[in-house]
Order: structure tokens, then C-alpha cells, then sequence
């Protein structure tokens, strides 16, 4: 199971991340779980979704975008943001603009490569759930959310810029 | 200058701790290579040839005295008594160990100064003309707006992984010396209706491997709207640069294949959400940041008064000097001093700590405690009464650092090359070397006349020859150093690129072709007409023709 933290603890995971290779029959073959689905099977298989026992939300890949689903977007409980790559910086604006243009007000996931050294800038877009890589120590993570006491711009975390608070 | 308040002094604090941070558990074993990579470059380190090399940011090419002392501290300290002054008004130094970075980010932050985001594919340092604020043809002076896109883009957090490498520039004046136009923004300060001050915005400009002039997306942005149109272009492109291939992920490259109109709807839309957000500038922010840059304590004096005159006419080395490297102020009374730091058989941009030292002392006594550093590689006092002209060149002279050739032939762009640079094909110092011995006569050289020759080691182009007059390219031909010569390039308002005139020729050949290409142009220019003027009339033909016709 991976491991999950928010900003300030590790927290328990009732999440099971779905492979973006996976087919519809899963959902019978593993009844009552909560799923994060690929877009793309959030898509294909509604339908059974619908049917299906447990809590449904879905992942965006990094070049996949919030637009995708803007309609259906406020229905779901939780997005997940993937980072196929540490270096992938797209899942950041992803987030913000689920924030920003959409409004969206559930819990933004970051899952794939997601290390310590870049949760602080994910904290500052909107993410607010880290499954993070299973080689990193959440302990050490955690302090990630300190490394700066504040910063210039106008984020999610901080929508008034610096030069609006000096 | 720009003076850091409490929060720019935390900010920098929690930086040189993350990066100690980082430093530490990279050395421990607890950060691998690739995921220390892109931390490391955001604080400018480069693991080069023979040693790691540090590029310090300094915004928009602005040192103060301090900082320039606390540099050359480092430049002894940490390295081996020089430091190099790069084409986009950075500083490098080639030796720091790994293991001292970290306290040597410490040492300059004391004096307001860091490495961050100097490398990496984040948003760069924010260059400007060197003459800002003292040029008679300026509409505004620039640093203002600079040092707002400074703190806009220092720890973006949207932006720290972007596509590829971003280099925005702000040009205030008339007549272009930032080369706006080659960069991935190109910014110029422009008088809408009813005079009203605003911007001018260039995408997708940038040398490299494709070289690109910028295209405009937008012919007057309002000043308080700068920021929400920068962070409009930033998110197109951090979504839709291309990240499959290192070579297509400039935003030239997403410009090019989107088209101009295209991006301008998609950053039209981005814009529109935020416009008129919390991000919108205000009038105090931009006043509070003018106010850093106001007009230093001029005296009132006038124009090329008797101290000056005698002296011209008594000294001719100094009215060479004073006709190539002096330029008009827009205060009555004072000049614009350009250091050139091309003196034949040193690198060009190479500096020691004992001139950095001697810089300070005389920047302090001429020109307000402040200088510049011109993406020409030299260094700009911008303020020094024409009466004490006289007495700067002489202290100049004993300091080897009065060359007369700003803006000749001899005043290259060249970059570290082969003898420094992973990179690199060839070597490019050598080459500036030669060059610079053929031509070591000053009265052939201001006969010449205005003229930029500019040389890169490999095709990324560090050396922007593609903007040169004469661009010299250092090619890799079957294991042998050969150089690819162009023609027509221009960084300057009317922004071009050169011509590559044909094959490519030997390190020895390159001195006797720049001869021909001058013959050539010496024996067709009408009149006062500037090289650049000659080939753009002429084409590149008749070079073309004299160059080779020797080679046979």
C-alpha cells in the first residue's frame, strides 16, 4: 500500500490507485472498493461504474486536461493528478486550474513519481493528498511543507501575491 | 537599485537551507543523480569538463559595489582568482567544489544575491539594455518592470518544471541592446494612445539549435496587466510545449507548429481568467519598485566642459577611447562608460578578483557605487561626470582595462567553448584570439567601423552567433574542430539571422576569411554605411565569392 500524507501527517489510505491498462472486468472480479480511475475508463465503461458498489473517482495523466471533465468534474469526491515523471511539471497547472477556472472544491490527489523535493511547489498549487514514491520516508516529507515561509506569487495556497501584503 | 525588505531576505534564507538540504543528502547518498539534476541546476550548478561550474543570477545585469567586492571575495575564495561574465549579464565561475556551494550561496546572500533559477527549465534571469535609466532615448527605465518579473518568476511554483529552459527580456529604449527579440518573451516598453505607458510582447524569439525571431502576440498590454500576461503565456506553454523531444521543447518551437494566432486565442482564453485577479499590478507595487531605481544625486553640470576638451585634445589614446567606449547620458554633464573587457589573449567576459576589486573602488568614486553588466560581456558605469572622465580612463589604463574597442570588430561575443564546456564541439577562445590578433591596428578597426562578430562553440548557440554580423559556429566534421562562418545577423531592433556563406573552414583559416569578409565590405560600402547595412544592400554573394575564390 502506498503511502499517503497530507500536509502535515501520514494519513490512511482508502484509495486504490487503477493502472491505466486495467479492463471493466475488475469490477466484477473486486466488488466494494474505492477505485481512481483512468480517465479514459471513467469514460468507456459509465455505465458499469454506475453499477459498481464502491466510491469511483478518477486520475488524469499529465497530458490529459481538467477540460476533459469539466462537466462531470463536481460530482466526483477526489481527482488524482499523475506525475509519470518527477520532472513533468503539467499535473501543476492541472491543479491549479481545477481550482482556479473550475472551482473544484474536492480533494486533489498527487500520485506517480511524487518526491519530496517538489511537494512543497504541489502544496502551493492545490494538491492536498501526496501518495508518495514508495522509496521516500514520509517523515522527511512532511517537513517539505516548511521549506519556504512564504513565497511572491498568487497561488492557490496564497491567492494574494506577496506585493498585495507588503 | 533594488534593496531586499524582510520577506526577500527569508525567501533567500529557505532557499540556501533547502539547497544545504539537498546538497547533504545527495552526498549521502539519499538523492540519486537524476533526481538531484534539475535541483541542483535551478541553483545554478553545472557538473562541467574539468569542474563544477556556478552561474550567480544578477537581475537584469545590476552590481552595486558591494556585491561586486563580495564576487570577487568568492572569485579568491572559492575559485581561481577570475569569474566570467556571460552574454545574458550572469556571472560564472568555474571551480567552486560541490561540497562549498552551498556555503558560498550562503556568502552571497548577505549581499542580496543568489543562483537561482540561473539554469534549468524554469524561467531565467530577466535581462534589460545596460543603459537603462541613463539612455537619452528611453521611455522608461525597464528595471522596474524587470524586478517585478523577478519576483513574479523566483520560486513560481506552477513553472519550476517546465518544457525546456524560458529567458524573458524587457527593453526600455529606443534603439535595442537586450536583444529583445530572440528571446522566448521579448518585452518592450511602448507609448500607447493618449500616451499612455505599456508593453509590447514578443513570443517564441531564441537561438539554439532553431534560431527564431519573435512574433508579436500582443501590440500594447496595459502596465497592470505585465503579470497576468506573462502567467497566461506560461501555462499554454508549460501544458502544451512539447516534452517528447529536448530539441522541439523551446516555445518557439510550440509557436511555430500552433501558429502565432492560434497561441494568441489560447493565451487570450488563459488570460481572460485571470486579468483582473489579485495578480493585477497595482500602482503602488509598480511605484514602490521605480522608487528603487530613481535618479541617483546628479549634479548640476554642463555639457563637455573644459576638463574634457583639453584632454581630448591633448591625449589621443584617450580620445580613442572616449569616442568608442563613451556614450551620451540624458543628464547634462554626465556620460556612459562602457569597460570593455575584450583585451586580446584574456576570454572574453573573463575577470579577475583584483579588476572586480579595482571596479568597486572606481564605481564608488565615478558612478554612484553601481554598475552593469552588458549581454555584450563588458561592463557599463553609467553615470560619470564628463569632467572625471579623464581621471577613470587613467585608472582604467593602470588597470588594464581601457580597450577602445567597444563595438568593433575585436569587442566579441564568444562563449566558454571546448576549453570549458561539455558541450561544446569545438573550442571557441582561441578562435576570438586570433581574430582579435589579426586585427590589432585601432585606426583599421575604426575604419571598420561598428561591427559584431560573434562565436558559439556548438550549435546551442551560447555565443549568439546566429544575431551575429558575422556569426562563427564551432561544427564537428568527423572527430575535427571545424567552423561554420554566417553572415547578416542582427540582435538589434531590426532583428535578423544570418546566412551561413557556405562549407566549413579550418581554426587557422578563420582569421584570413574575416579579412576577406571585411575587404569585401570595405570595397563596396557607400559612404558612413554600417556592415550590416553594406550586406544587407549587397546580399551575401559577392562574400560568398571572394572567400571561396581564395580557397581555390
Amino acid at each position: 500500500m502506498p503511502k499517503l500524507i497530507n500536509k502535515n501527517t501520514v494519513i490512511t489510505n482508502p484509495w486504490t490507485v487503477m493502472k491505466a491498462s486495467t479492463g471493466p472486468e475488475i469490477l466484477q472480479v473486486v466488488p466494494g472498493k474505492n477505485f481512481i480511475v483512468p480517465l479514459q475508463f471513467w469514460k468507456l465503461y459509465q455505465e458499469e461504474l454506475n453499477e459498481y458498489d464502491g466510491n469511483i473517482a478518477v486520475w488524469l495523466d499529465s497530458d490529459e486536461n481538467p477540460e476533459q471533465i469539466s462537466d462531470e468534474l463536481h460530482s466526483l469526491p477526489l481527482i488524482a493528478l499523475n506525475f509519470p515523471v518527477f520532472s513533468d511539471g503539467r499535473s501543476y497547472t492541472n491543479a491549479r486550474e481545477l481550482r482556479q477556472k473550475y472551482a473544484f472544491k474536492g480533494e486533489i490527489r498527487a500520485i506517480g513519481d511524487v518526491l519530496r523535493d517538489q511537494l512543497y511547489y504541489m502544496a502551493q498549487c492545490g494538491f492536498d493528498t501526496f501518495e508518495i514514491r514508495h522509496d521516500q520516508e514520509a517523515e522527511l516529507c512532511l517537513q517539505a511543507f516548511n521549506d519556504f515561509e512564504t513565497g511572491y506569487q498568487s497561488t492557490v495556497a496564497e491567492p494574494v501575491p506577496l506585493f498585495r501584503r507588503r | 537599485m533594488y534593496r531586499y525588505d524582510g520577506y526577500d531576505h527569508q525567501m533567500l534564507a529557505d532557499r540556501v537551507a533547502q539547497f544545504r538540504d539537498q546538497t547533504n543528502r545527495y552526498i549521502d547518498g539519499k538523492l540519486s543523480e537524476i533526481e538531484f539534476l534539475p535541483l541542483r541546476l535551478q541553483n545554478g550548478l553545472y557538473v562541467q569538463r574539468l569542474a563544477p561550474m556556478l552561474r550567480i543570477a544578477v537581475p537584469y545585469g545590476m552590481l552595486s559595489s558591494t556585491q561586486l567586492r563580495k564576487l570577487a571575495y568568492i572569485a579568491n575564495h572559492y575559485d581561481k582568482g577570475y569569474a566570467h561574465f556571460t552574454t545574458r549579464q550572469n556571472i560564472q565561475y568555474n571551480w567552486p567544489a560541490l561540497v562549498d556551494v552551498p556555503d558560498l550561496l550562503a556568502d552571497l546572500a548577505e549581499v542580496e544575491m543568489h543562483a537561482i533559477q540561473t539554469s534549468g527549465n524554469c524561467i531565467r534571469n530577466t535581462t534589460t539594455d545596460q543603459f537603462a535609466g541613463a539612455a537619452p532615448d528611453e521611455l522608461e527605465d525597464s528595471r522596474a518592470y524587470c524586478e517585478i518579473i523577478r519576483q513574479w518568476s523566483s520560486f513560481h511554483p506552477e513553472f519550476a518544471y517546465l518544457p525546456r529552459k524560458f529567458k524573458i527580456a524587457v527593453c526600455g529604449t529606443v534603439d535595442d541592446q537586450a536583444a529583445t527579440q530572440v528571446h522566448d518573451i521579448g518585452i518592450y516598453i511602448v507609448k500607447g494612445d493618449n500616451d499612455e505607458i505599456g508593453f509590447r510582447i514578443l513570443v517564441g524569439g531564441g537561438l539554439g539549435r532553431t534560431p527564431v525571431i519573435g512574433k508579436e502576440i500582443f501590440d500594447f498590454v496595459e502596465k497592470k496587466h505585465l503579470l497576468t500576461a506573462l502567467e497566461a503565456i506560461l501555462r499554454v506553454y508549460n501544458r502544451e510545449g512539447r516534452r517528447d523531444n529536448k530539441y522541439k521543447a523551446r516555445i518557439k518551437i510550440l509557436v511555430k507548429e500552433t501558429g502565432v494566432e492560434e497561441f494568441k486565442n489560447k493565451v487570450t482564453k488563459e488570460w481572460a481568467l485571470i486579468k483582473d485577479s489579485s495578480l493585477t499590478l497595482t500602482d503602488e507595487e509598480i511605484d514602490r519598485c521605480q522608487k528603487f531605481f530613481d535618479a541617483p544625486n546628479y549634479q548640476e553640470l554642463s555639457n563637455t566642459p573644459t576638463q574634457l576638451t583639453d584632454k581630448l585634445q591633448s591625449n589621443i589614446l584617450f580620445a580613442a577611447w572616449h569616442s568608442q567606449n563613451v556614450k551620451p547620458h540624458k543628464v547634462t554633464g554626465y556620460s556612459i562608460v562602457t569597460v570593455c573587457f575584450k583585451e586580446t589573449g584574456v576570454a572574453p567576459g573573463d575577470v579577475t578578483d583584483r579588476q572586480l576589486e579595482q571596479i568597486a573602488d572606481l564605481s564608488d568614486e565615478y558612478s554612484f557605487g553601481e554598475i552593469r553588466i552588458s549581454h555584450k560581456q563588458n561592463i557599463v558605469m553609467a553615470d560619470v561626470r564628463q569632467d572625471q572622465l579623464f581621471e577613470l580612463w587613467k585608472a582604467l589604463e593602470s588597470g588594464a582595462m581601457a580597450s577602445n574597442n567597444l563595438g568593433l570588430l575585436t569587442d566579441l561575443i564568444c562563449c566558454p567553448g571546448g576549453d570549458f564546456c561539455a558541450l561544446a564541439n569545438a573550442k571557441s577562445i582561441p578562435i576570438a584570439e586570433a581574430i582579435q590578433r589579426k586585427f590589432d591596428d585601432h585606426e583599421e578597426l575604426t575604419n571598420i567601423g561598428e561591427m559584431n562578430l560573434n562565436i558559439s562553440g556548438c550549435m546551442n548557440a551560447c555565443g549568439h552567433h546566429h544575431v551575429g554580423n558575422i556569426g562563427i559556429l564551432g561544427v564537428d566534421k568527423k572527430g575535427e574542430e571545424y567552423y561554420q562562418v554566417s553572415l547578416g545577423g542582427s540582435s538589434k531592433n531590426n532583428a535578423s539571422l544570418g546566412k551561413i556563406i557556405g562549407p566549413s573552414f579550418a581554426q587557422e583559416e578563420i582569421p584570413d576569411v574575416v579579412e576577406t569578409i571585411v575587404g569585401v565590405y570595405k570595397e563596396k560600402r557607400i559612404g558612413e554605411e554600417k556592415f550590416i547595412d553594406t550586406y544587407n544592400r549587397i546580399g551575401i554573394d559577392p562574400f560568398k565569392e571572394k572567400v571561396y575564390a581564395k580557397a581555390d
